[in-house]
């Protein structure tokens, strides 16, 4: 069971990992993984580190205003990050929240867009926090709250048009998805909602700020511009104000940017609203073949309507539910290409590899990071499995084992005494859906092929490699 | 060899059976599945393509009322006549392509297609056009139910996807349709060379080829790695294809090549999805210089260009392209130069068979509660012609399927005769 929530609430682990977590209780490791804001935030420093996963650099790395940069590092955060979960978390509200660098790059250039997407805040001047960086720190809070930060985000205001919203004709981008993707979904809401909601944001735009001499030294951020609001009343035909009236009154411009707090914040109160998330986390984080029960989504509603609309509440009842700790879940979930490419590193090794060798891989997948297909996010479960993405998974595999082959063979040396003593190495290393009787002999016999078993450096470095790649890119190791 | 494995979609809603032939004999299966080797090409506008910008009613002075500053000028359509109720219709000015097609006789142009109560979201208004069923988006596709009528097993190159999803339309129960996006790429890699490479495959192909109809989750992934090895060699040939003129060096360009070099070597593909994107143009639509140019530019490259490498190749009459997008655009523009997500669009389809023209009528875009043309209190285009008999026409007339079995109903009555 340790190996199945570190799967889930992190990316896998390696070996010295699983040594660390398996001297605390399951429900430990749980409570540590969730209350990460306990854990060092120190992963940044370990970049370049000879002990850890290398970045390529092309010059300077610089992961604040270069997007392949950026993806390294986040990668380089999903394999060492001592807070996995908040990486998982932001992983999920990435797809959630679906916001895509080349639109934004395409309007305002791919140092902004960088910045916007996942800039940390402390490392430039004058840098205001990127997207991604955003759910680090408020994915575990308020999901309202989320909502109206992710509502100003920059790259959002970009994504959904929401800089061009403007009271003489309204935009409804953001307005539309805001009820259809990140709330109650689609079927509770209707095209009347529709026009009112892109009023409520009229005026809710961007501002250059900053030493606006270069794109380095200035950042776009959230204003509201009381000028371009409309603050004619909007009705809904669901409450909407915190009595429950249906109408947000018409406001002074000055005040209008409270319409779109209203809205937001009556939004996340909807209980369809915490229905949907219910079951988007566990999809995520427990299971893609079963539905929760009535019972789970009813526990995990409350926790989040009874607790101002708090995610951790949430999340504490599913991670703790049996739905996910009695064992029926592990591997009930297709992995996603990031999922897979790190969990696969981190049971391989490292030593000697750059996160770079993922990156064109991921494409391949079809998972870039900050680049989802479209606000919908991406398309899960088995539509991550399509015959190009699958060879991409396997020849991943291939990649990952070629550069490891001299470290898999050291690592493998107790177990070059047979065939059956080097599958038992790997089946222990690399954590997979239960191979079938017929699947292990098939790998016995590709051991035993080519000649006779001597267990020689050249045979072991050749057949450890093989046996990984076989493993890594067979379809049991491809569920998480 | 006949497998058996279920699939579960979307939330565990739907049972698969699929059956799967074994990759020895699947050029024979090709090229007897090939048949009367028609292709269709379905080519998605992804995003809500602004059918006002693509078939301009330049002489609808509503048009330009509502569009003061997004409006296509008069001057600048490239006319392609009026249709039967008299109403004047120009092309976009970069469909110059298109133009030539038409005047071929070959391209047939049908104005405010769509169907009633028409979805305005992106997601599900796909999902509608792909099952071709608006009350229930979520099972199998029309193509992939068309592809289900094939003798048994099917081929799995009998469709090809270019993109990296496998859209709604070709979710099938008895085949997983491939997604190759570059045929250059497909291709099988391994840590060792020689001798211990051929072993690794031949296991990779041993293992995946175990279906257990009890794991069906698994059977799932192990079909699709089946699929994909059992294609390699028959894509690797695709790869190699030099087309007869040279296609944009773009995402879509480079799909279309590669389903005319699947074409012309035969590999038994009969069904094509290609897609292009950038279509939700709720700003800076500028149509005549702006984005909305660059997206037609785009069509029209990849399309005027795959017409003559057909052309030249003599695949013309042995080709058919529809394209669809999931709905059209509001009428009036928005404060951002873009417009929002609206109701009917427009259906084009071209190929050396089509009888080409220009099909329905356009809305007076007149704002009255009377006007007939119109929906959702004027602000949009209602349709005129269910997508579904557009389907029909081709299931029937070109795929030599029956419609009435794989669309639910009848849409015949309506089907305009573009064939």
């Amino acid at each position: 069971m340790l190996d199945h929530v570190l799967r889930r609430m992190s990316f896998g682990a390696s070996a010295a990992d699983l040594g660390t977590y398996a001297r605390l209780p399951l429900v430990g490791v749980v409570g540590y993984l969730l209350n990460f804001d306990r854990a060092p935030d120190d992963v940044d420093t370990k970049i370049n580190n000879a002990a850890y996963i290398g970045v390529t650099t092309r010059g300077v790395f610089a992961p604040n205003t270069v997007i392949n940069d950026a993806r390294q590092r986040w990668l380089f955060r999903m394999v060492h990050s001592q807070r996995p979960m908040q990486e998982k978390l932001a992983l999920f509200w990435h797809n959630h929240f679906a916001t895509a660098y080349t639109k934004v790059a395409g309007t305002f250039g791919q140092e902004h867009a960088t910045k916007m997407m996942d800039g940390k805040a402390a490392e430039v001047a004058g840098q205001r926090r990127g997207q991604i960086q955003l759910f680090r720190d408020l994915g575990l809070g308020r999901f309202d709250d989320l909502l109206i930060e992710a509502a100003k985000d920059p790259a959002m205001l970009v994504w959904l048009d929401g800089r061009l919203n403007v009271r003489a004709r309204p935009q409804e981008n953001f307005g539309r998805e805001l009820m259809e993707l990140f709330t109650t979904g689609v079927g509770h809401y209707t095209e009347d909602d529709v026009y009112a909601a892109a009023r409520v944001f009229t005026g809710w735009n961007l501002r250059l700020s900053g030493d606006r001499t270069t794109a380095l030294t200035s950042y776009y951020e959230y204003v509201y511009n009381a000028a371009q609001h409309d603050p004619a009343a909007k009705t809904f035909t669901f409450g909407v104000m915190p009595d429950g009236g249906r109408t947000i009154p018409a406001r002074t411009a000055a005040d209008g940017e409270q319409d779109g707090i209203d809205l937001i914040r009556a939004l996340a109160r909807r209980p369809e609203t915490a229905d949907r998330l219910a079951r988007r986390f566990f999809a995520f984080f427990v299971s893609e073949f079963s539905a929760p029960s009535d019972e789970l989504v009813a526990s995990m509603r409350e926790a989040y309507l009874n607790n101002d609309t708090n995610i951790k509440a949430m999340l504490v009842r599913l991670f703790t539910s049996t739905e996910f700790l009695d064992g029926s879940a592990e591997f009930a979930r297709y992995s996603w290409p990031v999922e897979y490419v790190v969990r696969a590193i981190k049971e391989t090794g490292w030593n000697g590899l750059s996160v770079d060798a993922a990156m064109n891989p991921l494409v391949n997948m079809g998972q870039q990071l900050y680049e989802p297909p479209d606000v919908n996010g991406w398309a899960l479960g088995p539509e991550w499995f399509s015959t190009a993405s699958m060879l991409s998974r396997m020849n991943f595999a291939a990649t990952l084992m070629a550069n490891q082959r001299f470290n898999l063979q050291q690592a493998a040396a107790p177990a070059r005494t047979s065939p059956e003593a080097l599958l038992e190495f790997h089946l222990k290393r690399f954590t997979a859906a239960p191979f079938s009787a017929d699947t292990s002999g098939a790998f016995l016999d590709y051991l035993r092929q080519g000649g006779a078993w001597t267990g020689s450096d050249t045979q072991l470095a050749n057949k450890a490699a093989g046996l990984g790649r076989l493993i890594v890119g067979s379809s049991e190791y491809q569920f998480n | 060899m006949h497998f058996t494995r279920r699939q579960f979609v979307r939330g565990g809603v739907t049972a698969f059976t699929f059956g799967f032939a074994a990759p020895q004999f699947l050029t024979e299966l090709a090229l007897a599945q090939s048949g009367g080797g028609r292709n269709l090409v379905v080519v998605y506008l992804n995003g809500g393509n602004d059918a006002l910008s693509t078939l301009v009613p330049y002489g609808d002075a509503d048009y330009y009322a509502r569009r003061p500053t997004i409006g296509v000028p008069a001057s600048a359509v490239l006319q392609v006549g009026t249709d039967r109720e008299g109403n004047v219709l120009g092309l976009h000015p970069s469909l110059t392509g298109l133009k030539s097609i038409f005047n071929d006789g070959r391209l047939a142009i049908i104005q405010r297609s769509g169907y009633e109560n028409s979805s305005r979201s992106h997601f599900q208004g796909f999902d509608i056009y792909g099952t071709a069923n608006p009350t229930n988006s979520q099972g199998t596709g029309w193509l992939g139910r068309y592809l289900d009528t094939l003798p048994s097993p099917v081929d799995p190159l009998v469709g090809w996807n270019t993109t990296r999803e496998t859209p709604r339309s070709l979710v099938a129960r008895t085949v997983g349709v491939p997604a190759i996006t570059n045929p250059a790429t497909y291709s099988f890699a391994s840590p060792n060379v020689g001798a211990e490479a051929g072993y690794e495959r031949a296991t990779a192909v041993r293992i995946s080829s175990h279906l257990p109809a009890d794991r069906p989750h698994l059977s799932f992934v192990n079909s699709t790695a089946q699929a994909a090895l059992g294609t390699l060699d028959r894509v690797a040939t695709v790869a190699t294809y030099r087309p007869s003129i040279t296609y944009p060096n773009n995402g879509f360009g480079q799909a279309l090549q590669a389903v005319a070099g699947a074409m012309n070597r035969q590999i038994g593909t009969k069904v094509f999805w290609v897609s292009t994107g950038g279509f939700d143009t709720h700003a800076n639509q500028n149509p005549v210089n702006g984005a909305y140019s660059t997206l037609m530019a785009t069509v029209n490259g990849g399309l005027i260009n795959f017409y003559n490498d057909l052309r030249n190749q003599g695949l013309l009459d042995s080709t058919m392209v529809l394209i669809f997008s999931e709905f059209g655009r509001r009428i009036t523009e928005n404060g951002s130069n873009g417009t929002d997500h609206g109701a009917a669009g427009v259906m084009m389809a071209l190929g050396g068979l089509v009888r080409g023209g220009l099909y329905g009528t356009a809305a007076k875009l007149r704002a009255d509660p009377q006007n007939p043309g119109l929906e959702n209190a004027s602000g949009d285009v209602r349709y005129e012609t269910d997508f579904r008999a557009v389907y029909a026409r081709v299931l029937d007339d070109w795929l030599g399927a029956n419609s009435v079995s794989i669309l639910g109903a009848d849409f015949r009555p309506g089907a305009p005769r573009i064939l």
